[in-house]
Parts: C-alpha cells; structure tokens; sequence
C-alpha cells in the first residue's frame, strides 16, 4: 500500500493541478490541510480530476472546434446529413469513458478502504509511522442544540465550543447528538462525519500542524447552526499536557445536571472548560438515558471507553416526544404565532448596543403541553 | 365565545399568525395582492373569465395544459430566484460584526423555499409541461391516453404550489433545507406550521406528478401512431418515457416517507423520531431512494430536447440513436442504486461506500456516451445556430464540468471534505442549471412556434442566453472555490472577512442571471407584440425531423386529421424527403374528449384539506375531504365526456391551413 500512495503523490502533476486553484493566494484549506487524512483526501481530489480532465478537455475542445468548422456557413466543410452510425467511433466513445472509469473505481475501492473514517490510521504522516505502543487519544463528541461538547475520557476534562488536539497523534473520535443530526467537520484535520442521536460514528485522525484552525457544524441543524464553529487548537504533546492540567486546576464538573442544563438550546456559547466529567457520561448521551430516572436499556455495559461496538440504530428508548396533533383535545392545542412575532426580551447578550441585541437567531419555538419551551431555558 | 369552542373553530390559526409584524413580507403581500387585484379585475373588465374557464382551466387539451404548466413553472421561477437573490444578498453582507438583514427564521425558511420550489414547482412543471405539449405530437397521438387525469394532474400540482405561496403570508414555511430531514422535521423539533406546509404540498402536488407519469407511460406504450416501433421512437419521447418511469417508480417513495412523517407528526407514531424505535436515518435513506432518481427525472428530458435540437439544427440523423436508446435505459435503471452517495458521510462500511461510489462513476460512462453522440451529430453537419443549438453548446460546455465535479463527489474520501460544502452547491446548480435549465430554454425556444405559431424575437433571446451562461459561472466559480476553503452550506453569517469578495462575486453573478430572467420575459413580450413579423405558417419554421412538425402551428385540437403513418425515426423528414402529401379530401369525425371541471374542483378540494391539515381545523379538513370524494364520485357517474368533431369542422380548419400553405409556399 505504501509506495502505491507514494505514487499517488508526484509533487510535480499536483503543483500543476493546484496552479489554477491557489487564485491569488486565498486559502484553500481542503485543498492545503494540516492533517495527514485531510492532505491523502486532497491528494485524491487532484487524481481524480486529472483522471477526469484525461476526457473532459478533448470534448470541450471538440465541441468548439465541430461548432466552429461545422457551421452553416462555411460550406467548405463535408456535410453527410445520412451519416449517423460508426461502430468504431461508438466502439471508443463506450470504451474511452470505461477505462478511466475502471481507473478511478479502483483508485475508489482502494482509498474509501484506506481512508475509512473508521478504520484506526497506519502512520502519523507519510513515513512516520505510529510509534509502538502509543495508543490514539480518544476525544467524545457530543453536538448540542447549537454548540459542540469535547470529553476527553482519559483526561478527565470537557470543554464546549473549543477542541484542543496533541499535534502529531492519532486522535479517535467517538460522536453522538443530543437532538437532531449535525455534522463535524474540521476542514484542515480530516474529512467531516454525522453526529446522530442515540447513535455513535467514529473518526479516526491526525494533526500534523500546530496552530489554530477552524472547525463547523456542515449539517444544518436549526436556528443557530450557522454560529456552531469551534476553534481547533492544535497544540504539541507537552503543550497538550499543559492545557490538561490547567483545565483541571481551573475546576468545574460536567455531570448528569449540569449536561442537562447545556443539552438545552442555546447560540454563539463562549469556550466553556470543565475540570471533571463524569465517568460514562458519553454512554449516556449515546443511549439516551442522562436525565435521572431514565434506564440504560440495553448493552451499557458493551459501550465503556475504547469499546468498539456501535449503538444499535434502533433505539427502544420510551417515547418522551410530543403527542400527535389529532391527539389532542381543543383545550391542549396552542394558537401557532408567527415565530418572529414580538415577544419579551431578546435571549441574546444584554449589553447595551451588543451587536446580538438585534436578536436575529433567537429561537423561541411556541411551546405545547409536556414539554418547556425552547426560550425558557 | 370561548377559548375551546374558538380553537375548534380556527385550530391554530389567529391574527397573530399573520406576519403583520414583518415589513418585508407586508410590502411583498401588498404588492402581490395589488398585482392580483389589478390582474383579476383586468379579466372582469374584458370578461376573460368565461374564456379561461372553458378554454383553459377545464381543458383536456394536452397542449394547452402543457401550456398551462409552463405558465406556473414560470410564475414559481420568479419566486424561487427571488428566494435566491435574497439569499445571495444575505450571504455577501453577514460578515463579522454585521448580522445581515434577515434573521435565522427568515433565512433558513428562504433556503428551504427555494430547494422545494425550484425541483418541485419550477423544474417539474417545466419538463411535465413540456413532455404533454410535445410527446403526444411527436407520437402522432391526438391527445394522452387519460385526458381528464391529465387536467387534473395539472391542478394537483397548481395546488401544492398554491400551498407553498401560502405559507409566506400565512404562517411559515418550514425551516428544515428542501428534503426536511429527520429528526429535525419532526414534532418534536419543527413544532410550527412550516413542515406541514411542505408536506402537504408536496403530497398534494405529488399525486398530480404520479399521475401525470401514469398518463404519459400509457400514452406512449399504448397511442404511437401506426408504423412508429419503439425503435423509431423520436428521442425525446424515450427519454420522457423513461423519465415517466422513473416518476411511476419513485414517487409512491416520496409519498410513502412523507406519509410516514405526517404520521409521526399528526398521530404520534414514531418512525423517525430519536425515542421508541424511530430511526431518523431510514428517513434520510427513503428520502434519498427517491431523491436521486428525481434528479434524472429532470435531466433525461433535458437530454432528450439536446438530442432532438442538436440533429435538427446540425441538419443531420442523430448519431448513434440505438445507443442514446440504450444509455437513456442504463441511466433509468441505475439511477436506483446510487442514493448511498448522499450521504457517504453517516458512517457506512467502507465496502458498501465504494459500491455507491463506483454505481455512480458508472453513470457517467452512459453519460459521457450521450456527449459525444451528440458531438458526432454535429460532426459532418450544417451547424445553424439558433438560440436552441446556442443553449445546447452552452450546456455541452457547462456541463461536463458539473459531471467531473460529480464524479469527484462520488469518490466517498473525497466526499468526506466536499460533502455540504459549497461546492456540493455550485456542483449540483452546475447539473440542473446548466443541464435542467439551459435544456428547457432551448426546449422552449425550439418549441414556442409550435405552440403559438411564431418564433420567439431572437436579439432577446441572446441578451437573455448570454445572461444566464456568463451569470451561472460567475455566481456558481466563486462557490466552488468556496468549498475548496472549506466553507459550508446553509450558513447565515460568517466571521472569517476574507471570503467576502467571493460571495459578493457570486451575488453578482446572481444579479446577471436576474437580467437574463428579465431578458427572457422581455423575450417574450417582445415576441408576442412582433408576431406578425416572426409569424411561421409553414408549421416547420427550423427544417426540423420529428412528427409535431407536420402539423400547423399551432396544432389543430385534434393534431392530425389522419394518424400518420411512420416508415423511419425522422418521419418528418422522411416524409419531406419522398415528398409526402397532405391528404386534402375524405376527413372523418374525429372523437374527442370533453372538457370538465371536476380537475379544478377536486384539486380546490385538495386545496383545502392540506390547508385545514396544516392548520388543525379538524371540521373543515373532514368537510373538505368529504367534498372530495363527492365530487369524484359523482364525477364517474358523468357520461357526457366525449364528442365528435364533425367532418365539415376538420375540412373547414384543415383548408384554411391549404390555403395558408400555398400562400407561404408561394
């Protein structure tokens, strides 16, 4: 496998190819990552055009060229109004597209297996192998109505809206959602995967850089998916170590009750650091079961830390959800307002002529019976 | 009155529903109310109302529902871009500190609108308005083979569009992106009116579409004229026959998962929902088996109008026509096994990821076949270029790079950074404008002489051909880039100000593109003022190749006064070239459907259940649903349905077109 990736990467053809695509120097972070499944996804994309472009420059070139020599008016050109069937033309316009086909869907099967979100890596960057015995650092993520939640089990801290990586480690990546899909996406690390509720993904990668990038939510996911950004510190081993013993100086505990309180919606949250998580607090949120009183049905004790197993995609959680509209009687039913009908004080910052005050993502769902509404939070 | 007894009444409806609070929306509600006020009264004033309820609204006349069709997708075309414009706007100005001028429940309605209206409302009338116009002529048919479903179809879809317009001045539309995934479709996370919206539009526009795919499969099976083999088939009635397929075959899923959502939102079951055994990711696979056939649902007849414009206007037989027959079927069929692709990122093995990718890749191979068939018809040929063949060199130009990006999407690694990213964005606008889009302009520019009788003016045509191609690629370039940066889709704001300039070029590029829709309605108002001059009373105003063209234009209700008899695939052509005749004597009663309401009052009773649903007024949603099955039932005991053109009527109207011929020939 090895020298097969090493010929994929010939320094020359992508220096070619990227040409056009730097445009004035703007940073093209898919295209330039900082992480070694980032920069081998990159690689691809640049094959797979150029595998492409094997095709797709002739034909447009034809295309121009038989529009301009064929045209009405230069009578100078072959005109055979009958001619309509060339088994050898047919023979290498079925043919030419199947070859580069085959090409591309072995270069397919090969890398979907290679670069498996799943899959644990083989090496930390191109001929760095993973030193022996190291295990990779396991990160939880939990995405929340709308910011993202980091438990570092190992550790034993937590922190919202801030993902602090050990460059040059292979980091495993378990991630649930406490509501609805999102997806997690750190364009300079790796390829982006789903969060889902009363399920688990797992992605597996490396950060070669140390510095800060950006990470998103690529999934929209309600009102404020669009400020579900978290920066992405990538720190050096001693640095990491660090910033571990300082978050857990600087105290705060994530329990049951305190997830319960962060679970609810809530937009543009500042960093928050957590100096001790509960343990299986993950598991939890997995199976759906944090709130007290809420049995952990099924297979608990199959999902501790560095488990492999995913959450069955069937839940057989009791339902706690709304009842359906024909269910309820005219008393129970509430009169739908416009959703950005006025009403009561924006639940943004408060400071006078703080920008947010325009409260222009404030989600205030109307409420119905069983449930809280979504701004009394 | 009491609070219970007011809720029975009005369900959730009140004033406060209402966005009285809204100026955008009041200005735009009072603009479009003086606007209707003005066209309503307008129709009084010249007393159009009878003429439109017996010549249009109640006709079984494929051409004119076909008409009719092109009608909506045009009037929801000014509403999907304004969606879009909007958006763009957003986008070039919410960086940093500044939040933009549309908050998140504006916006996030805006992207979803926009995704449903422009597949649902513009594209689907637009190519169902074309496949009834045209194919019933191209097969020598006198009209489909179930003329009242055909006008019922029609209003269905006309109903769901009405919702939809609905929804932005009463209450909301949903705030979900265009297929209203789940969880967050569900009760318990779309509480409001928005997600009823949508589903009742699409269920109700949905069964117009079913139908309609129904009807269109049975005519051309069943109503080819005699001598026409599937074999010698126009191209364009193959792709829409496959395209009917697909639609018989994948619409019952639409309805199906959406059924199963209403379910979940109206009973309390629990199909997709996180608690009790939901599974939200069925809801995306089912959402999917659908989603991507429908988008070949859209392209093949695009492929087809490309087919029959490039051999017409190169003045060649099309290159390879059995195996454009056989990439055309291909597609069909593999367009069911690649939905996987749309979500490679949720967590799939490895395995079953490369399958889907490498069904897709294989798609394009089909594809790529199709390109040059159409490159070698050109080939050897008299290239004339009119706005048609000027649209289908735009579209071979543009659309093989929306194919390549594809393909690059289709590799799932490459997927893994791509996927709801922008570029995923500029890549499928990069499919459906500049395949989907551009092959409806050139099917409309190729076609509107047929069905009015002149051509349409030619200098607006190019001013509005060069908007829309140089404002696709600066509105859609700067996307691509974008997503290259890593940015992704449906965000509201930004912080990072170096992206700015991108979408401030993309928005842009958006306001040429709104030249070029202006441009087009200037095209063809221009054109209906000039009709005298751009008349054609040949009825063969481009030399083209395939039956519709042997008729008048427009056609004769009836389309043929004798069924023509087909000896090769360009039977017009052929007929030209062994110098056929028109039979002037021996005309028969032709026997013709009869027109009938009950299209527009069931699909207004329609109209009304979705309505009374969204909005929980039980009583009327039961009165409404009752109304309905009245009126179908009554409608089967109507046995007055059909009538007979007298032979006088058919020799009166096919001597004029005599007379008209020998004055043109002359």
């Amino acid at each position: 496998m090895t020298p097969f990736r090493r010929a994929l990467r010939p320094t020359a053809l992508i220096a070619t190819l990227a040409a056009p695509l730097i445009l004035g120097g703007c940073d093209l972070v898919v295209m330039n990552p900082s992480g070694d499944v980032a920069r081998q996804q990159a690689d691809l994309i640049l094959w797979s055009v150029f595998l492409m472009l094997l095709i797709i420059v002739p034909v447009m070139i034809l295309t121009v060229v038989f529009a301009i020599k064929y045209r009405a008016s230069n009578t100078e050109s072959e005109y055979a109004p009958d001619w309509d069937h060339s088994t050898r033309i047919e023979l290498v316009i079925w043919s030419a597209p199947l070859l580069i086909i085959i090409a591309l869907g072995a270069l397919t099967w090969l890398t979907t297996h290679q670069l498996d979100p799943y899959r644990p890596l083989d090496r930390i960057a191109p001929g760095k192998p993973i030193p022996a015995g190291q295990e990779p650092l396991e990160i939880q993520v939990v995405s929340l109505d709308w910011k993202w939640l980091f438990i570092y089990p190992e550790q034993g801290v937590a922190t919202v809206n801030e993902l602090v990586l050990p460059a040059d480690r292979q980091v495993r990546f378990r991630l649930t959602s406490s509501s609805v899909m999102n997806t997690f996406y750190v364009p300079a690390l790796a390829g982006m995967i789903y969060t889902m509720p009363g399920m688990e993904t797992k992605l597996h990668a490396v950060m070669n850089r140390v510095g800060t990038f950006e990470g998103v939510s690529a999934n929209y996911s309600g009102a404020g998916f669009s400020d579900m950004r978290f920066p992405t510190l990538s720190v050096d081993a001693a640095g990491f170590d660090q910033w571990v013993a300082k978050t857990k100086a600087a105290g705060g505990a994530l329990d049951a009750t305190q997830y319960l309180t962060l679970e609810k919606p809530s937009e543009k949250v500042p960093a928050m650091h957590f100096g001790t998580v509960q343990a299986g607090l993950f598991d939890r949120i997995v199976q759906m079961c944090v709130k007290p009183g809420t049995a952990c049905g099924h297979g608990m004790m199959h999902h501790g830390a560095g488990a492999q197993e995913v959450a069955p995609a069937v839940n057989n959680r009791p339902g706690e959800g709304a009842d359906g509209a024909l269910m309820k009687s005219p008393d129970e039913m509430k009169t739908s307002p416009h959703l950005t009908h006025p009403h009561g004080a924006p639940a943004g910052h408060s400071e006078p002529g703080a920008d947010s005050n325009r409260n222009m993502t404030r989600m205030d769902a109307p409420a119905y019976p069983g449930r809280a509404a979504a701004g009394e939070a | 009155m009491s609070d219970t007894l007011i809720k029975m009444i009005f369900g959730r409806l009140s004033i406060e529903s209402l966005p009285i609070h809204e100026p955008i929306v009041v200005a735009t509600f009072a603009g479009v109310a003086l606007g209707g006020v003005a066209l309503l009264s307008a129709l009084t004033y010249f007393r159009l109302w009878g003429y439109l309820w017996k010549e249009w609204f109640t006709t079984v006349d494929h051409k004119r529902i076909g008409i009719m069709y092109m009608v909506l997708g045009l009037v929801m075309l000014l509403r999907g871009f304004a969606d879009a414009i909007m958006m763009r706007l957003q986008q070039s100005m919410a960086f940093g500190a500044n939040e933009g001028y549309l908050n998140a429940h504006h916006y996030d309605q805006i992207f979803t609108a926009h995704g449903v209206i422009m597949i649902f409302f513009v594209a689907m009338p637009f190519v169902t308005g074309l496949m009834n116009f045209v194919v019933p002529l191209q097969i020598g048919a006198r009209d489909v083979s179930f003329p009242f479903l055909n006008n019922f179809s029609f209003w269905m879809t006309a109903a769901g569009a009405a919702l939809v317009m609905a929804s932005l001045f009463i209450g909301e539309f949903a705030r979900t992106g265009w297929l209203a995934m789940a969880p967050l479709s569900g009760l318990d996370y779309s509480p409001d009116v928005g997600v009823d919206y949508y589903i009742w539009a699409l269920q109700i526009a949905g069964v117009g579409t079913l139908l309609s795919g129904v009807n269109l499969v049975a005519t051309i099976v069943k109503m080819r004229a005699p001598g026409m083999g599937l074999m010698k088939m126009p191209i364009f009635t193959w792709t829409a026959l496959a395209t009917n397929i697909l639609i018989v075959a994948a619409f019952p899923v639409l309805t199906a998962v959406l059924a199963m959502l209403s379910l979940d939102r109206y009973v309390g079951t629990h199909f997709f929902t996180n608690t009790a055994g939901g599974n939200p990711m069925m809801y995306v696979n089912m959402i999917w088996i659908w989603g991507h056939p429908e988008v070949y649902i859209l392209i093949l007849p695009a492929f087809g109008i490309f087919s029959e414009v490039t051999s017409t206007f190169s003045g060649k037989r099309l290159f390879g026509y059995t195996s454009m027959v056989y990439a055309v079927l291909v597609i069909t069929i593999l367009s069911y096994l690649v939905w996987l692709h749309h979500f490679f990122t949720m967590g799939s093995g490895a395995s079953v990821n490369s399958f889907f990718g490498i069904t897709t890749m294989i798609i394009s191979i089909p594809t790529g076949a199709k390109i040059f068939n159409w490159l070698f018809t050109m080939y050897k040929g008299r290239i004339r270029f009119e706005l048609p063949m000027m649209w289908t060199i735009a579209f071979m130009l543009t659309f093989v790079i929306g194919g390549m990006t594809g393909v690059m999407l289709a590799v799932p690694p490459a997927d893994f950074v791509l996927h709801n990213s922008l570029f995923l964005v500029a890549h499928f606008h990069n499919v459906i404008i500049g395949g989907v889009l551009f092959g409806l302009f050139a099917g409309i520019n190729y076609w509107w002489p047929k069905a009015f009788g002149f051509k349409l003016d030619k200098k607006w045509g190019l001013v509005s051909f060069w908007c829309w191609v140089v404002g696709f690629w600066v509105a859609f370039t700067p996307l691509y880039v974008l997503g290259l940066m890593g940015v992704t889709r449906r965000l509201r704001h930004f912080e990072d100000p170096s992206l700015q300039i991108w979408f401030v070029i993309a928005a842009i590029g958006a306001a040429i593109i709104a030249v070029g829709i202006a441009a087009f309605l200037l095209q063809i108002f221009v054109s209906i003022r000039n009709r005298e001059a751009l008349r054609d009373d040949s009825g063969d105003p481009w030399n083209a190749r395939t039956l519709e063209w042997a008729t008048s234009s427009p056609p004769p209700a009836y389309n043929f006064a004798f069924s023509p008899v087909i000896h090769d695939l360009d039977a017009w052509y052929d007929m030209k070239a062994r110098g056929a005749k028109r039979p002037l004597t021996g005309y028969l009663p032709i026997h013709m459907p009869k027109n009938t309401g009950a299209g527009v009052i069931l699909a207004g009773f329609s109209l009304v259940v979705g309505f009374a649903m969204i909005w929980y007024i039980w009583w009327l949603a039961a009165a409404a649903f009752l109304g309905l099955l009245v009126t179908a039932i009554a409608h089967t005991f109507n046995y007055d349905r059909d009538f007979y053109i007298s032979a006088e009527e058919v020799t009166e109207t096919e001597n004029a077109r005599t007379a008209v011929l020998a004055r043109h020939g002359a």
